[in-house]
């Protein structure tokens, strides 16, 4: 009882707090993924810009929001499978005797790579940039796109 | 010019609105990224809002608070699957209260690139005077 253990000690029983944690966060794991992987997004690559890759049967759609950036500040390439998108976002300054409350809009430049699932065309891509959001559709490659096979 | 030549932009996910009171609306709102600065004539608001058209934004200045709300479209088409999603769609929204008076009259605002660009000119009594000071 009490008076065998005389002194304290708080890390006694440490050993099954951390067992305990490490259940939870297991636990907890499992939760997550229950929800799928497309709530709990994390940014895969980490990369500016983040972006969304979705396909139809005829190709892909890269999308990012590449707010300010003009269609001449930005380089697009796709080789093989892969797209390569960089550029540099540009902040202008804005006059002398101003004074800012706020300053959050970054500039810099970028550069990303990513990788598509399938060979594409490289020869088709197509590249959008309206209202800040940048869309680059790039065509699969014939021998990527799934095949309708008739049953005889 | 720039003053940030040779800095590279980091991912950064977009932040959303601790809203108080809870929406009606589905779906999730984040804060845009602003620039505020003034001049002795102005206030010039630059808010990033990506896939913004200029019908769907609204500013609105009532007992010197700005609201800035935004609803993005989707503009994904029906038949798109998601490979990978690094990033989420949503409204915009945010708020400021202002300190000087406003010449509300004069406000003009664009819609670029997705990038508002909002000048506030001071009314007339919100414009510093510079006051001599005499030698007696």
């Amino acid at each position: 009882m009490f008076f065998q253990r005389p002194f304290y000690f708080p890390n006694a029983g440490s050993r099954n707090v951390f067992s305990e944690l490490e259940r939870m966060r297991q636990d907890m794991g499992r939760l997550m993924e229950g929800f799928g992987s497309e709530i709990f997004s994390q940014p895969s690559a980490g990369v500016f810009p983040l972006v969304n890759l979705t396909e139809d049967t005829n190709g892909y759609f890269v999308r990012a929001e590449l707010p300010g950036l003009k269609a001449d500040e930005l380089n697009i390439t796709a080789t093989g499978n892969t797209l390569s998108i960089s550029g540099e976002r540009k902040i202008s300054i804005e006059g002398k005797d101003i004074r800012y409350h706020r300053r959050e809009r970054e500039a810099g430049s970028f550069s990303r790579i990513i990788s598509l699932p399938g060979d594409v065309d490289a020869n088709k891509v197509d590249a959008k940039l309206t209202d800040g959001i940048l869309t680059v559709y790039i065509p699969k490659a014939e021998t990527a796109k799934p095949k309708q096979i008739t049953v005889k | 010019m720039t003053d940030t030549i040779g800095k590279e932009l980091q991912a950064r996910q977009k932040t959303e609105v601790n809203a108080p009171a809870e929406q009606t609306t589905q779906g999730v709102i984040f804060v845009p990224a602003v620039d505020i600065f003034e001049s002795e004539k102005d206030i010039t608001l630059l808010a990033d809002l990506p896939g913004v058209k200029s019908k769907d934004l609204k500013i609105d200045l009532r007992d010197n608070i700005l609201t800035l709300s935004a609803e993005v479209a989707p503009f994904e088409e029906a038949d798109e699957k998601d490979l990978f999603v690094e990033y989420e769609i949503g409204n915009y929204y945010r708020q400021f209260t202002l300190s000087e008076l406003i010449n509300q009259e004069k406000i003009d605002a664009r819609l670029q690139d997705g990038v508002l660009r909002l000048i506030l000119p001071k009314s007339d009594k919100a414009v510093p005077k510079k006051i001599a000071v005499k030698v007696a």
